[in-house]
């Protein structure tokens, strides 16, 4: 049973639309319109620019709750950056009319954009400034939807906190601030200017949310005052006794522990708007030091645990992912923000990770039933069938949560990519895939790239087809290829162009982030921001990585499998016809497409023929890119997950020789295309493992299933079978939608009737009245096992 | 087979067919089946995967390679294979030759049996076989008889047998709604397998109506044998309650 609290916060959370406020836009206009800003150093700037905000935002603290704290001035009050990205008038009036993720606009919040905050900041913005720093081949990829680029309305993050906040509090962090200011050497070290401005900035910073939380206590001891119920009364009193301990010292129970990273989570996504939100990561193992004092000292009991995690929970929900607009949103159409808490995975001796509150943070995702935050349980071979079975059954409850990661070959790809067994270890999955070592590392997922779009450029000879302009090297006209090998060679060459194209640019900003948005708050809790007294846009961080997404490996191998098998080998087409028939799009082609649609071997069937196509592209890819340097001391790193682009990917590339139509969507992760897999999951799954996981920084599997198909203990034991094989096999990540179609088609018929509805989309959960038509067709028309 | 929904009437199957076996009615496929020889030149010339035809020619080796494939499923859930068919005791060489094969490889087998079949090759297949999958329908001979066109005899004794060499088995009873869940059948089936050494397990595979879209890809006329309808959930249980009774472990579909 929830609490009648958590029930009524519950109902606020879900129910109230997001919107937008100017506050955080008005508050950062008028500090840079001060003046104070052209006096300091840029990093200076930044952490007085963050102080102000933090001096002078709304408190809210909502009825009942016991974790406080908002981004916006109330739930689901969604601040703006137009530091990063200015909205015009012609935004905010998409923002609040359009069908998918919209955010309320008022006449009020358009009035001060068009006198205040447009006049101001036009000109200004890291979005205008990436654009002007692209060279014109970026912008022709990046126009045609070769790629896309993550930085240009958002800033660097997916970021995830390890246990230091947990037994360190800020005051402690400012003495060893303070030692390393003392310390700099100014004789010999030529940037210890720039080091001291880093480390002052860092320390405003801090100063800037002790003082927000502070704030909190003395909104929480007011509302004491005037509180007639005695229970809220105390309830009150603890809140503010606990707002002014933390985060200036480490928390001393369980709820401090959670208001703690709450405070810091705010810190974080007020500063900027970076990608993935903020993370707790491995919450059972940070809580659970705190969760069995407090049992013990009677402190605690597990029903009010449970309670104070609920309240958690709907604090993530009440914050949006900020609003998106033109590719940014086609890529990302989400309200979700990617907060992810992960439970299970190995303690740092290696022991099995599981504990108490693995199982209570299970329960508690079970009964929350939201799309934020995110749950992943990371499984090793050391944990129980009992820890993954009680996931699984979560999973019945049908809104793809918790998805499930495997430990083991993650750890592999940490010490593959050169971190400490301790740092492998301590990490794990962030944001909706890609892996990070907690508290150390700043993982930067840059943009996706189209890999059937690069082959529609390479059966085009560079032409994209789409808008008739050479965008592409000339490889040749694939007529004249007298094999299969050559075209792979040009699609290679392609590749390596583009990803070129994609690093020149991404090397441009990440030192325009580095100079111009530095963010001191993110800095200081990340090991070793302090130690080398540099920004997280800078390196600071122990580990830098940089990724570009692969999407479409399904649609690729099956177009390269269909060029081969028709053309090259039974020669049942030629190489003109093929050409031909996609250039038209497949009209008067019908039968030419049902050809390459069901007669091509096709990815997820566990068919050497076309797996090993799929190995080949990933490997081309991986060629391409890994351990290639960033400008961060850092290295690229792949990996493959959609998102949503797999969706303005397909509207942008025309038709494929798998038999896909031009405009419809590409395959979506290393899932296969959808309806190519006919034998079953056991063949998506051999198929999908044919790849080497162990060399990427995540994968994304989406397997869906009919709820009656977990109905009983035999289903869920079959469906764990299923993961234990996947990962045995070295498999990285699973993740599984329960939910038959017919819900679905209703639900489409009447989104009203199923607001609750939650599905997993790629990487994440969302509403499933909120997605769109077309994802919406899509999940529908995903293959459904019906049996194993 | 042919799928009606799939079908874009492009009639390439019909050019193609030197027998002159299919013909068009407006949109739908009529296949002379006296005419076909099965050659498969039309399924080869449908792209739309509108026509198939149902089973190939496969060799133990291919067979054996594609039971590999899944080799570690069976690791990892202790699962293996199940011959079923039709009815796979009407290849018994091959049959015979495949469960060996699997035994070499350790690979945990089963077959999924009528029972209607020569006792000597029943029991020969079953020295081979980890696990049988036994169907009865009803003890009653009479119903047995109208409803299969064959009396029961030869398959209840060969149960008998196989129980008496205390083979592992699990015997599966397709429940028909008024064919056979009346009490004297439900009452006759209990006693029956109860009193067989080897059989601590009973299936109840309840009746459903897959059957009847494939019969309408198969072009075949609608069959009388659709009779019944679905068991409803009460009624399942009470006879799951029933068989229970005798000491039997009872599972409910599978």
């Amino acid at each position: 049973m929830m609490s009648k609290r958590v029930e009524h916060l519950r109902e606020q959370s879900v129910n109230t639309k997001p919107y937008i406020s100017t506050e955080r836009a008005e508050l950062l206009t008028d500090f840079y319109q001060s003046g104070v800003a052209d006096a300091v150093s840029t990093p200076v700037a930044r952490a007085l620019a963050f102080r102000y905000l933090l001096e002078n935002k709304t408190i809210c603290i909502n009825e009942g709750e016991l974790i406080v704290g908002e981004r916006g001035r109330a739930p689901k009050a969604t601040p703006t950056y137009p530091e990063l990205c200015c909205h015009t008038l012609e935004d905010l009036e998409v923002l609040d009319s359009r069908e998918r993720t919209p955010f309320l606009v008022s006449e009020e919040v358009k009035r001060i954009y068009c006198e205040k905050v447009i006049p101001f900041w036009k000109g200004k913005t890291m979005r205008e400034r990436v654009f002007a720093a692209m060279s014109e081949e970026w912008t022709n990829a990046f126009d045609s939807g070769v790629f896309t680029e993550f930085m240009e309305q958002r800033s660097p993050g997916h970021a995830v906190l390890d246990g230091k906040i947990y037994h360190k509090g800020f005051l402690d962090f400012k003495k060893e601030i303070k030692h390393k200011l003392n310390n700099l050497d100014y004789f010999t070290d030529p940037s210890a200017y720039r080091k001291e401005q880093e480390l002052k900035a860092m320390n405003i910073a801090m100063d800037a949310l002790i003082i927000f939380a502070e704030r909190h206590a003395k909104k929480a001891r007011e509302l004491a005052e005037v509180e007639t119920n005695p229970q809220r009364k105390i309830e009150l009193e603890k809140i503010a006794d606990a707002c002014s301990h933390v985060p200036a010292c480490p928390p001393r129970n369980f709820w401090e522990a959670l208001q703690m990273y709450w405070f810091i989570h705010l810190g974080i996504v007020t500063e900027l708007n970076v990608w993935d939100s903020f993370s707790p990561g491995r919450l059972d193992q940070h809580l659970y030091p705190f969760y069995k004092k407090d049992l013990e000292e009677g402190k605690l009991t597990k029903d009010f645990a449970k309670e104070l995690l609920e309240c958690f929970w709907i604090k993530f929900n009440n914050q949006p992912a900020p609003p998106k607009v033109d590719i940014t949103e086609e890529q990302s159409a989400t309200y979700q923000d990617f907060a992810l808490i992960n439970v299970g995975g190995l303690k740092e001796n290696g022991a099995d990770g599981v504990n108490e509150l693995s199982y209570l943070i299970l329960d508690v995702l079970e009964k929350m039933r939201l799309i934020q935050p995110s749950v992943c349980i990371q499984l090793s071979n050391k944990n129980l069938d009992r820890f993954l079975k009680r996931a699984l059954e979560v999973v019945k409850v049908g809104f793809g949560q918790p998805s499930i990661f495997n430990t083991d070959v993650i750890i592999q790809e940490f010490l593959r990519a050169g971190k400490s067994m301790k740092d492998a270890r301590d990490g794990g999955p962030s944001g909706c895939v890609t892996i990070s070592a907690f508290g150390k590392e700043s993982c930067t997922l840059t943009g996706y790239c189209n890999w059937p779009k690069i082959l529609e450029l390479t059966l085009n000879d560079g032409v994209d087809p789409q808008t008739g302009k050479r965008i592409g090297l000339q490889t040749g006209n694939p007529s004249n290829f007298t094999s299969f090998n050559e075209l792979m060679a040009a699609y290679k060459k392609q590749l390596q162009y583009f990803v070129d194209i994609k690093i020149r640019g991404n090397n441009i900003i990440e030192r325009l982030y580095a100079d111009y948005m530095p963010a001191p708050f993110m800095s200081l809790l990340f090991d070793d921001c302090i130690e080398k007294a540099k920004d997280y846009h800078d390196g600071g961080p122990r580990y830098n990585s940089t990724y570009i997404q692969g999407v479409g490996i399904g649609t690729l191998t099956d177009s390269l499998s269909a060029v081969k098998y028709h053309v090259f080998d039974t020669k049942k087409l030629t190489m003109e016809e093929l050409l031909d028939v996609l250039k038209n799009n497949f009209e008067a082609g019908e039968k030419i497409r049902k050809m390459l649609l069901n007669e091509t071997p096709k990815y997820g069937n566990d068919d050497d023929y076309v797996d090993i196509i799929a190995q080949l592209v990933f490997d081309a890819y991986f060629d391409v890119l890994d351990g290639r340097p960033n400008t961060k001391e850092g290295e690229y790193r792949i990996n493959l997950l959609p998102t949503t682009v797999h969706i303005y990917f397909g509207q942008v590339t025309g038709a494929t020789p798998d038999g896909r139509k031009t405009g419809e969507p590409l395959s979506e992760g290393i899932s296969p295309s959808q309806g190519a897999d006919q034998n079953g999951p056991t063949a998506v799954i051999k198929s999908a493992a044919k790849i080497d996981h162990a060399k990427t920084g995540g994968t994304l599997l989406n397997q869906k299933f009919m709820p009656q198909l977990l109905a009983d203990e035999t289903g869920i034991d079959k469906l764990s079978h299923l993961v234990r094989t996947y990962f045995k096999l070295g498999g990285h990540h699973l993740q599984f939608n329960v939910v038959d179609a017919e819900t679905l088609r209703k639900a489409q018929k009447n989104p009203e009737k199923f607001r609750d509805l939650i599905v997993r989309v790629a990487g994440y959960s969302d509403y499933f009245v909120d997605i769109g038509k077309e994802l919406q067709d899509e999940i529908i028309a995903r293959t459904e096992h019906r049996s194993f | 087979m042919w799928w009606k929904e799939r079908c874009i009437a492009c009639r390439d199957c019909q050019k193609v067919c030197i027998k002159g076996a299919i013909s068009f009615l407006d949109d739908y496929l009529l296949l002379n089946q006296l005419k076909c020889d099965l050659c498969r030149a039309c399924v080869d010339a449908c792209h739309s995967q509108a026509l198939k035809l149902v089973g190939k020619k496969m060799t133990v080796t291919q067979v054996i390679k594609k039971i590999e494939k899944d080799m570690i499923f069976y690791d990892q859930s202790g699962g293996g294979v199940t011959f079923s068919g039709g009815e796979p005791l009407m290849q018994p060489h091959f049959l015979h030759s495949l469960l060996k094969a699997c035994r070499e490889l350790g690979i945990h087998t089963a077959i999924d049996t009528s029972g209607f079949a020569n006792s000597e090759v029943l029991l020969k297949i079953s020295k081979h076989v980890d696990l049988i999958l036994y169907d009865l329908k009803v003890i009653n001979d009479e119903k047995h008889v109208k409803f299969t066109g064959v009396s029961n005899k030869p398959i209840l004794e060969n149960l008998k047998k196989l129980s008496g060499y205390r083979r592992k088995i699990i015997v599966r009873f397709a429940l028909i709604p008024s064919v056979n869940d009346d009490e004297k059948d439900i009452q006759e089936l209990g006693a029956f397998v109860s009193s067989l050494k080897s059989v601590k397990e009973l299936s109840i595979l309840p009746y459903h109506k897959a059957g009847v879209e494939k019969f309408k890809r198969l072009m075949k006329p609608k069959n009388s044998l659709f009779i019944g309808s679905l068991p409803s959930d009460e009624k399942l249980s009470e006879i799951e309650r029933k068989l229970k009774n005798f000491g039997l472990k009872i599972q409910t579909g599978g």
